[in-house]
């Protein structure tokens, strides 16, 4: 009941929001043509207060409908039924509708239509730059090819197609008599086959479908502007010049002008990122109007190209696709949030508008011209044509491509071939002298708009669940199935990364190499240099959490100052981690360099998990068990299967990052007790030997060594010495060379240790080297109990113990991830 | 690639290698680029902990498995020759090799690969994956949100679903059937880069 008040009261409030500009603007055309040249008048007394209506009109009017189409996307949120089975394009279509008739009801003509030059200038842009900041980039990147021979080719069929098609049925005089040509039909076939970002953006939105398919129909809508702009000139120019002029020289212009177009047009926008990443790395001091130079470059990427009449949206989508990595490393956090949340902003904020407008503009019975056949048989063209081109290409690709498309996914490519406000803006470019039938072409775009977006749209989701569903029913796949296709995946990544081919792209490969050695250097400051590691992100994010959750235990217990005061900052976090690692903060380093040439941060595996045995808890009063459902939603996603980032109205971290930290900081925790437990099984009582003798070497200068490979850090417990080979561990030499922390000297010049970074825990007591587990070989391990905190530093600058009780028994020989001890 | 030849020449017994693996020698090259990048102290042998420094293995759940299975048993270091045919399971398998009997199965057939995917369960080499094995790697592809009693409950029915000869553990032979439906060429290959 409220929310049904909730909606006619703001639909009464955007009634006499929209009433109140028509009746002014009607007074205002009465009022000049009453008053004529005197707009002056003479006052006779002191006016308090004035009528300013004709000095603000325009920037009122722009504000008011802004809000209007704002307040029209609050209307229909409110049922969220209505929702889910409408898209929200089509919604707002139907509210402009409404609009629209209450204007025209008010005005008896339409005084309010999207003009071209507002769309192209106004609303577009910011809708292509977001979509290029956001887009996911390996995936982008990694089925360029594919996009391209759908944007290019695919494109050029559906033109040529339509329009031949449409010229046979003129020519069999199916559309009765209408002025019109060949080419003019061609032109008419090449604005109208653009599949459009907007409506794929606002239809697939809501509909999930698997990543390839989406970057696939969304990339396509992007590139293919190239090719539009191209056609639409060529074939605009073509009608001016006439039939008879056309000659081969023309043609073979044409084609050249593709080229100059689309790539011209991605060069700009190459261009402006470069400019924008430059820039961004001088912006440290003023990060307030940090945010606001990428908006207005991405914009200036946009006019440039359209200035130099090259392919606008290849120019403002590339600028945004080059620079999203850079920015996002070089500027503060605060400003990237306030780019990637501004950015939605505008998008959305224009795409409502646009829709809104699409419906307002058609109740306008001046520009219907209605030829049944030209339209129905141009919906007709359209779908079909749109099919056979899919098919057709997908399966020239698919000869290629390690992993093809499948039938439904060219079914869903096919049937999401939307057209919108671009055709639309493109139609009214064109001039009325020359089209005779500019209107008929008016009203067609209007209809395939209506036609793809809503009804399109709305069959869209349900297609989708019913053609999946049709697939999964027929082969209900066994758990080992299950289980071991996403071990293949895994396994898959693991080989990819050890082998060292990275996907199977050739120049991906060359181009990450080219682009750490050049482009970090030039393009990124040093801080981001080091932190675009992705491993680093996640330790800096466990770290992280694990200060958060050590802030808020020290609030609970009422200060932080528990922390000087206990001797081994020994906090009740333990009980919620593995009691095996209650003391051990392992800083797990390993050398500068990864073998992939990445700079390689120390590892710090965080002591407090706090959401692990909460969640055993709950998960423990749910009876009813199904071990394929329960396979099906825990396994883990392998690299491969990343959830699509790109969504215009959600701004989550993906559920990835939250996956990685956990598989992360398993694996080093049974590395860990792998490692203790050759420890514990090999020789308890040996003493260290070197324990007081190491520790000065370690202070001052991490790097010094006792011998070249290994640096020997004192244990209470347990050493293995050079010659310690009980368990078959080979000798000192094989472990990895160590690095100290912080306090201790750092060695990676490259790597400088910001506070801002990973923090070193007080709790950081030992370091051990990072080695694999489940191996049957263990390399000795020597751990450090110099704690590197500089609370304890100031205090006991000799504190050798850091593990100050007996070290707790080995753990359980559970089966769980050691393999190593038969 | 002039340094083809020259890198080439550094690596014993290429012919050898081709013939076995099947991989080119640009291939052959290029892995031994990797294996020379991996190798950092140049001993031309690799250890567990040079696999440990790719820092991508870790945040992968079979990571420390898949590394595992690069050392046969009773080995420490990996040489050039088995770092390669271990890869060469990877291979896209050759669609017009001719069956000749008499020949050893190529590395990259699909039993192969099986029996490759098969030891990565089966860590104790008995033929068998056995209950505690299976739920070993479950455990480790498994969110932690799963409980124990789901884990086992999962182990199982996967053994139920698979086990032919009731002997509560999975032979090879059952492995190789459950997954008769999977195109094991498709999962289990990568192209490898020239």
């Amino acid at each position: 009941m409220p929310a049904m008040w909730h909606s006619t009261f703001i639909l009464v409030m955007v009634l006499l929001a929209i009433s109140r500009p028509s009746l002014a603007s009607q007074a205002r055309t009465e009022e000049s043509q009453g008053t004529g040249n005197a707009t002056e008048h003479t006052i006779t007394t002191l006016p308090i207060v004035i009528w300013k209506w004709e000095e603000i009109h325009f920037p009122y009017l722009v504000a008011l409908w802004v809000l209007v189409s704002w307040l029209c996307k609050l209307v229909f949120q409110q049922n969220p039924c209505l929702t889910s089975v409408i898209p929200e394009s089509g919604l707002l279509i139907c509210i402009g509708w409404v609009l629209g008739g209450i204007i025209y009801g008010a005005d008896k003509v339409q005084t309010f239509r999207l003009q071209p030059f507002t769309f192209f200038f106004y609303l577009l842009p910011q809708i292509v730059l977001d979509a290029g900041y956001s887009m996911p980039n390996k995936l982008f990147f990694g089925n360029l090819g594919a996009i391209l021979v759908y944007a290019v080719i695919g494109t050029c069929w559906n033109a040529a197609t339509l329009g031949l098609a449409l010229w046979g049925c003129w020519l069999g005089g199916a559309m009765g008599d209408i002025d019109t040509g060949l080419l003019q039909l061609l032109l008419f076939g090449s604005l109208i086959a653009a599949v459009d970002p907007v409506a794929v953006i606002a239809v697939f939105e809501e509909v999930h479908v698997n990543e390839v398919l989406y970057i696939l129909v969304f990339g396509e809508s992007l590139l293919n502007d190239g090719v539009t702009v191209v056609l639409f000139n060529v074939f605009n120019a073509f009608v001016s010049l006439g039939g008879a002029q056309i000659d081969a020289v023309e043609i073979i212009k044409g084609i050249i002008s593709f080229f100059v177009v689309a790539v011209g047009g991605s060069l700009v926008g190459v261009v402006f990122a470069l400019l924008i990443t430059l820039l961004t790395r001088c912006t440290k001091n003023i990060q307030i109007i940090e945010p606001g130079f990428i908006f207005v470059l991405g914009y200036l990427s946009y006019l440039t190209a359209e200035m130099l009449s090259l392919s606008a949206i290849l120019s403002c989508t590339f600028c945004g696709v080059c620079c999203q990595k850079y920015i996002n490393a070089n500027m503060d956090e605060r400003s990237v949030s306030t780019v990637r949340y501004t950015m939605k902003v505008f998008a959305n904020g224009s795409e409502t508008i646009i829709f809104v407008f699409l419906g307002i503009s058609a109740i306008d019975p001046s520009i219907w011209v209605w030829n049944t056949a030209f339209i129905l048989l141009t919906l007709l063209f359209i779908f079909v044509f749109r099919f056979i081109g899919v098919f057709l290409l997908t399966w020239i690709l698919n000869q290629y491509r390690l992993v093809p498309l499948d039938f439904i996914d060219q079914v869903v490519m096919g049937y999401g071939g939307l057209r919108g406000a671009v055709a639309y803006g493109l139609v009214l470019l064109l001039d009325e002298n020359t089209y005779k039938e500019k209107k008929l072409m008016v009203s067609t775009t209007f209809i395939v708009v209506y036609f793809t977006v809503m009804l399109q749209g709305i069959t869209m989701k349900p297609l989708v669940t019913w053609l999946k569903v049709k697939r999964a029913a027929v082969a209900e796949r066994t758990l080992a199935e299950k289980l071991q296709n996403r071990t293949f995946d895994h396994m898959l990544v693991a080989i990819e990364d050890i082998s060292g081919q990275i996907g199977d792209n050739y120049m991906r490969d060359k181009w990450n190499n080219f682009e750490e050695k050049w482009l970090y250097w030039l393009l990124m400051t040093p801080f981001a240099r080091k932190s675009c590691d992705p491993i680093f992100n996640i330790f800096h994010k466990l770290n992280i959490k694990d200060a958060t959750s050590y802030v808020k235990e020290g609030e609970r217990r009422g200060s932080l100052a528990f922390v000087r005061n206990e001797s081994k900052a020994d906090v009740d976090f333990n009980k919620k981690f593995d009691a095996d690692f209650s003391e051990m903060m392992p800083y797990i380093m390993t050398e500068n360099m990864g073998p992939d040439h990445v700079p390689v941060s120390s590892i710090f595996v965080p002591s407090v998990c706090l959401d692990m045995h909460e969640q055993d808890l709950k998960m423990r009063e749910s009876e009813d068990f199904d071990a394929h459902h329960v396979l099906q939603q825990h396994l883990y996603k392998g690299r491969k299967q990343h959830r699509h980032r790109y969504s215009q109205k959600h701004l989550e971290v993906s559920k990835d990052e939250h996956e990685v930290q956990e598989i992360f900081q398993r694996t080093m925790r049974s590395r860990l007790e792998s490692f203790k437990s050759a420890k514990m099984g090999v020789a308890p009582p040996k003493i260290s030997k070197h324990l007081k003798k190491d520790q000065p070497q370690k202070m001052p200068n991490g790097k010094s060594t006792e011998n070249s490979k290994s640096h020997a850090y004192g244990d209470e417990d347990v050493e293995f010495s050079e010659g310690d080979s009980a368990s078959g561990c080979e000798a000192a030499g094989s472990s990895f060379p160590m690095r100290a922390y912080r306090g201790a000297g750092i060695v990676n010049p490259a790597f400088m240790v910001d506070s801002s970074t990973v923090a070193p825990s007080q709790r950081a007591q030992l370091r051990l080297p990072w080695t694999p587990s489940n191996l049957r070989r263990l390399a000795p391990l020597r751990l450090s109990t110099h704690s590197n905190d500089s609370f304890l530093l100031a205090d006991s600058p000799a504190t050798q113990e850091g593990i100050s009780e007996p070290p707790p028994p080995p753990p359980p020989q559970d089966g769980q991830g050691r393999g190593t001890h038969k | 690639m002039g340094s083809t030849n020259s890198t080439l020449s550094k690596i014993p017994n290429v012919e050898e290698l081709v013939q076995e693996t099947g991989f080119t020698p640009a291939h052959i090259v290029r892995l031994y680029d990797r294996f020379e990048a991996l190798d950092k102290e140049k001993t031309g042998h690799l250890r567990p902990q040079d696999f440990g420094a790719i820092n991508r293995l870790a945040i992968n759940p079979i990571g420390d498995r898949i590394i595992g299975a690069f050392f046969s048993p009773g080995q420490e270091t990996v040489d050039f020759h088995s770092f390669v045919r271990i890869l060469a399971h990877f291979r896209p398998a050759d669609k017009k090799r001719p069956k000749d009997p008499s020949m050893p199965e190529p590395v990259n057939s699909r039993t192969s690969k099986l029996k490759f995917a098969f030891q990565l369960y089966d860590q104790d080499k008995d033929g068998k994956i056995s209950r505690a094995e299976l739920l070993q790697v479950l455990r480790s592809m498994l969110e932690m949100q799963v409980t124990e009693e789901q884990l086992e409950s999962i182990a199982d029915r996967t053994i139920q679903e698979a086990d032919l000869d009731t002997d509560d553990a999975i032979s090879f032979e059952e492995f190789r059937k459950s997954l008769e439906k999977v195109n094991i060429d498709h999962k289990m290959s990568i192209r490898f880069l020239r």
